[in-house]
């Protein structure tokens, strides 16, 4: 292809790859996302000994490198005989890793609606949950999303690290490409890199073009 | 009927109403004057049951506002309240910021709560401004929107917080002219307000507010022109 030893059978690999890569990022994210409303809204709404313990174990899943935390859990659920397989374990740890980060963005987005704007919408009638609903989450996610979507780009890069519990995706196929033809590897690593821009790009559009229009209303 | 009943509220160890009572009939409209953080909004935060209280008892056509079993959301719909700072919902149409409660709270469809919308935006001069965004209204029209976003409730009383301190001094005239308007239409009222002369005109009783208490009430006339406490005289004094 092109002059060079890349084949389209290497191109297909990788893009076989890429496919993992999205698929954990997507599982990820809409694991880590649901949880971290859930969580978000526990640590706006709770006191101090519920949210001293929650706080604490959402550190160390922030703190602890990912790396450590795939082996780890992988050691953990083999010996506890879960009989899990690695792609699946990779999107339950970096799901638990995303909610951690996502936890403390919902609970900003919650905290940056005026107190005064929800207490208009309770003084209509409107139960904790409708304002919830209608109020407090709409109008937060114009706060949560820029920093939402960097954290969507951010995990599809950090689902590299999965590679470590023995799944092949885009990066680690790339690797296992350049192996068999270092002297192609400045190429390799290149398309490889244009796959994740690819992917990255309408993410980060559709971040940009949200707030355009949002901020249009105002 | 609203029933203030030696009602005590504190912030902290700060206390803001020292045993505040008065009632308000039937189609009476109420307005209470007083300097700042005398506790005058606070005490409208607590009819609705917005703020707790200390002590004492407010009480809503026999309801408790207080009391455990309260179902405050079912009570808030009787109770519509506009606040100082408009609150408009910003992410909602002036229509939309209308009809949300009408649909979500009282189970209304969309072309019933339309309807309703509608009217009450017509009302406050506003029906041209259905499909408008909030930030792209003045401070008056917001604050009329927020006026109609309550009435569509169809609310047996209207507590207005300083509904016009927040405005530029030509916008003030709109949002009183729709509150005349209510006052003439029967509506109950509890008005608190700097508003002097919207207060003599519009008022059945003016209460009197200062240190947490309510010093004097009265009828416009009586208070205004030959208030019994030296507190009031002074107060008149420095805002006439």
């Amino acid at each position: 292809m092109l002059g060079t030893s890349v084949t389209w059978g290497d191109i297909t690999f990788m893009m076989t790859g890429a496919g993992l890569t999205l698929a954990i990022t997507f599982w990820a994210m809409l694991g880590g996302t649901l949880l971290g409303i859930v969580f978000g809204l526990i640590r706006s709404h709770s006191p101090w000994y519920v949210n001293y313990p929650m706080g604490a174990v959402l550190d160390v899943l922030r703190s602890v490198p990912l790396l450590i935390q795939f082996i780890l859990f992988n050691s953990f659920q083999s010996i506890a005989g879960w009989g899990m397989n690695p792609f699946v374990v990779g999107c339950v740890v970096l799901a638990a890793y995303t909610s951690a980060f996502c936890t403390e963005i919902v609970r900003g987005g919650i905290q940056a609606v005026p107190v005064t704007t929800r207490r208009a919408a309770r003084s209509l009638g409107m139960n904790w949950a409708q304002d919830m609903a209608y109020i407090v989450l709409p109008l937060g996610t114009r706060v949560m999303l820029p920093s939402w979507i960097g954290l969507t780009l951010g995990v599809m890069k950090d689902t590299a690290l999965v590679y470590a519990i023995g799944v092949i995706e885009l990066l680690r196929s790339s690797q296992i490409i350049i192996t068999r033809k270092p002297h192609e590897a400045l190429l390799i690593l290149a398309i490889a890199g244009l796959i994740y821009f690819i992917v990255s790009f309408p993410v980060s559009r559709l971040g940009a073009h949200l707030e355009k229009k949002w901020r249009e209303n105002d | 009927m609203i029933e203030i009943d030696n009602v005590r509220k504190s912030f902290d160890s700060f206390e803001v109403l020292k045993g505040v009572s008065m009632a308000v009939e039937k189609g009476e409209v109420v307005s209470v004057i007083g300097g700042s953080g005398s506790g005058k909004s606070t005490m409208l935060m607590c009819i609705n049951g917005l703020e707790p209280i200390n002590a004492g008892k407010i009480t809503v056509d026999g309801t408790e506002v207080h009391a455990k079993g309260t179902d405050l959301n079912k009570l808030r719909r009787n109770i519509g309240i506009v606040f100082q700072q408009w609150n408009a919902f910003p992410h909602l149409t002036v229509l939309e910021n209308t009809t949300l409660a009408l649909r979500k709270v009282l189970g209304k469809s969309k072309a019933e709560a339309d309807e309703i919308a509608k009217k009450q935006l017509n009302h406050v001069g506003l029906g041209d401004k259905l499909k408008v965004y909030p930030g792209k209204l003045s401070g008056g029209q917001q604050q009329r929107m927020a006026i109609a976003r309550a009435l569509a409730m169809e609310p047996k009383y209207m507590l207005f917080d300083e509904v016009t301190s927040a405005l530029d001094p030509q916008l003030v005239g709109e949002v009183l002219d729709t509150m005349r308007l209510l006052a003439k239409e029967g509506m109950t009222m509890i008005v608190v307000t700097h508003e002097m002369g919207f207060a003599r005109e519009v008022s059945n009783r003016v209460a009197f507010f200062k240190d947490g208490l309510i010093h004097e009430i009265g009828s416009p006339s009586q208070l205004f022109e030959s208030p019994e406490r030296p507190e009031t005289a002074a107060f008149l004094q420095s805002v006439l």
